[in-house]
């Protein structure tokens, strides 16, 4: 099996499983005050320190949840709905078209529910939210910004995002940024310096540890609401029974991915540019979307494809039968693959949007994967644009 | 073989696709995405592609071990069975979608597209045969055959389609499912109009076609004896929910015999009226020459009468031996020999 889809969820590390495996064998509830608790304890405010460490933060700032969509839910709704009881003409939420689901869906609930007024922050052609850009659209109404996120770095197209540019522009209108490094985080330096984001959100399973574990990191003083009450266990802004294992595994993974990172970031870059290029070769009319592969606009394990005349899932199930896993991006419920709305808001035509495929790198990936995606691409796409033809697809 | 599974969700494609693997082929799942913003659940027996669908469908995929996709087919059966449906209510006629789905949809565009994809057939769980030199049959369970919306399918499509279940009854799938550990074994039969999940034909062509109002007429006097909202929401033969407040001269019950779009003329009048002898049909599947004695059927699960058939250039002329009543143009006419089924089209007019 090649597998080309990290960016949706990565094989565990050796190292995060075993001490994902040691933890869960042991009992105790990191809140007990006996020693089977303080165990746990231990575990739990060690991983902490881990993380706050690659982070370049302190322990205190690091918030453990239940994962990136949780966490993202926590910084969006806290952070609107702290700033609101303070100052409730502040209902601006400022956030890039090109965010992930996570946070675009919150804030579209906070705009329908909850009296925000969401706007959305136009890319260019590659994906990039322009500091000058955010700076427009505050000025518009400094006095009534709630809050501004943009993400690290894309989920579908891989585009960096300049964050440190853009939280400056919305520190210097005291506006809180929000940036989801869900994919940024153990594959390019992620760390937060004194005028970064304010609050950052990472997720353990994409880079070798575990799901259902992440972090909320949050600059203290910051207020945030709580989404969940019954204990306060983490600050007083999530409460639930500590995930040790979670949490163990997640700082496992974590000290290694970001350890490597430097090293492995060249290894992928190169195995990256070695796949489009052996692609196109194969299939020459093989658009890369998004940030081109030279400088570091681009993350590392990111390829994002569109194959003119065929339709993404068409190509999907195709490679899928030949043992390729990839991905097209966005399902909806049902499992229809849907026009990628990062796609469209970089400008692509929806024929476009929808004959895209994202094959994407991580820790396991290695030459013989490309191997195998290069010898079935050029069958794959002959067949997937027959298939396209039927359905009316041009190839344009 | 490398075959395509249909699988709507139902018990019947299940074990369609449950015997295509059985068979030794390289057996995929799919599911026909067929609704824009399908329903969550499902409520009884109605409706049909709902997320809980796809669900089931991938579940069943699941325990047979097969890959499974959901196929968006939407925007093709909107243009293709939906619009059709309205504008042909719209014209007065009385369309059947499951046959027309299976002409555009299923023997269309999801066999061209397995076609393309290199699959060499389609596999759904229909209640008909289909026998190795392409003749089909009517399955061994008359209750549930289904070769009548199968009837108008051309030879080339039926050359890459294959009906598992003709051979069996709908109780012996179900029993074969519940062995298979499917859990859509006791899961309610769907009928009904799919994408009319409320039930209610008439009020969901009233919302896309808007109100049309008209007399109704009775066909002996002459005489207006009521108004309607439109005739989309009647069909000819029907008798209940007319709103006649008065009883015909003669006490009989009074039915719809006819249908008058053009000037929105609803003509209702005595069952024998709505006798029909003689139709005229578009020659969609005939490959016969001269006069064929043959049964015919003009509905789902409806009788048959003795008929003789004949081709007249593209139509298809059918003369019934024993009239039927309240027969109405858009549905499908199959005739048949026996079980065997030697062919049919869409009804143009009839006569009585």
């Amino acid at each position: 099996m090649t597998y080309l889809d990290h960016a949706a969820t990565t094989p565990m590390r050796p190292e995060a499983l075993a001490a994902y495996a040691a933890v869960l064998a042991d009992t105790g509830n990191a809140s007990s005050l006996h020693a089977s608790g303080r165990r746990a304890r231990r575990i739990v405010e060690e991983s902490r320190e881990t993380l706050a460490s690659v982070l370049g933060v302190r322990p205190s700032d690091v918030v453990f949840t239940g994962g990136g969509t949780e966490g993202d839910n926590l910084a969006l709704k806290g952070l609107y709905w702290a700033r609101r009881r303070v100052e409730p003409a502040r209902r601006r939420v400022l956030v890039s078209a090109v965010e992930h689901r996570a946070v675009l869906d919150t804030v579209q609930w906070l705009g329908a529910e909850q009296g925000a007024e969401v706007e959305l922050l136009d890319v260019d052609a590659a994906g990039t939210v322009h500091p000058d850009a955010l700076a427009a659209a505050i000025e518009r109404d400094p006095a009534a910004v709630a809050l501004v996120s943009v993400m690290w770095a894309n989920s579908e197209v891989g585009t960096v995002e300049p964050v440190a540019e853009l939280a400056a522009v919305a520190h210097r209108h005291g506006v809180p940024f929000h940036t989801d490094a869900v994919q940024a985080f153990g594959q390019i330096p992620v760390t937060v310096g004194e005028d970064g984001p304010d609050a950052i959100i990472v997720s353990a399973h994409k880079i070798g540890g575990p799901v259902g574990v992440g972090a909320l990191v949050v600059r203290r003083g910051l207020a945030l609401e709580p989404l969940t009450h019954g204990g306060g266990q983490e600050r007083d802004i999530r409460s639930g029974t500590l995930n040790t294992a979670g949490v163990a595994a997640f700082a496992a993974a974590a000290s290694i991915a970001c350890a490597q990172a430097p090293r492995e970031s060249v290894r992928l870059a190169a195995l990256r540019d070695r796949l489009v290029r052996r692609v196109q070769e194969k299939v020459p009319g093989a658009v890369l979307n998004g940030a081109g592969l030279s400088g570091s606009q681009r993350l590392p394990g990111n390829t994002h494809l569109t194959f003119p005349g065929c339709e993404g899932d068409s190509l999907l199930m195709l490679l899928d039968a030949r043992g390729i896993e990839c991905s097209t991006g966005s399902a909806c419920s049902a499992g229809v693959a849907r026009p990628s709305h990062v796609l469209l808001a970089m400008g692509a035509s929806e024929e476009h949007a929808r004959g895209s495929l994202r094959f994407s790198l991580g820790h396991t990936s290695c030459a013989a994967d490309v191997d195998a995606l290069v010898e079935a691409i050029g069958p794959v796409v002959e067949r997937a644009s027959r298939a396209g033809a039927l359905a009316g697809m041009t190839g344009a | 073989m490398r075959v395509l599974a249909a699988m709507s969700g139902g018990v019947d494609s299940a074990v369609a696709a449950a015997r295509a693997v059985d068979a030794g082929h390289d057996v995929t799942g799919v599911h026909l995405a067929l609704s824009r913003s399908p329903d969550s659940g499902r409520t009884g027996a109605r409706g049909c592609c709902t997320l809980e669908d796809a669900r089931d469908a991938r579940r069943a995929a699941d325990v047979l071990g097969i890959p499974f996709y959901v196929w968006d087919l939407a925007e093709r059966f909107e243009t293709e069975v939906i619009e059709q449906f309205v504008e042909s209510y719209a014209a007065g006629r009385t369309p059947n979608p499951c046959v027309r789905c299976n002409e555009r949809i299923k023997f269309a565009a999801v066999l061209d597209r397995a076609l393309a994809f290199g699959f060499d057939a389609v596999v759904t769980g229909h209640h008909a045969r289909l026998d190795p030199d392409g003749t089909l049959r009517r399955s061994v369970d008359p209750a549930k055959d289904q070769s009548y919306v199968l009837g108008t399918l051309r030879p080339e499509q039926l050359a890459a389609a294959s009906f598992p279940l003709g051979d069996s009854t709908k109780a012996q799938v179900r029993r074969e499912a519940a062995e298979r550990g499917l859990a859509v074994a006791d899961k309610p039969d769907s009928h009904d109009i799919c994408f009319i999940s409320s039930g209610d034909t008439g009020g969901w062509l009233r919302q896309r076609i808007g109100s049309r109002p008209g007399p109704i007429v009775d066909s002996r006097t002459g005489q207006t004896l009521g108004e309607h909202d439109g005739t989309f929401a009647f069909t000819v033969g029907q008798r209940r929910g007319l709103g006649l407040g008065q009883p015909a001269a003669d006490g009989r019950p009074r039915y719809v015999l006819d249908i008058s779009p053009v000037t929105s003329t609803v003509t209702v009048g005595p069952a024998d009226e709505l006798d029909i002898r003689r139709l005229v049909a578009d020659r969609a599947v005939w490959p016969h020459e001269g006069t064929v004695s043959c049964q015919a059927q003009v509905r789902a699960h409806g009788g048959v009468v003795a008929a003789q058939a004949e081709a007249r250039g593209d139509e298809l002329v059918v003369t019934l031996a024993a009239p039927v009543r309240g027969t109405a143009a858009g549905q499908a006419v199959v005739l048949y020999d026996g079980d065997r089924v030697l062919g049919g089209g869409h009804i143009l007019a009839t006569a009585g």
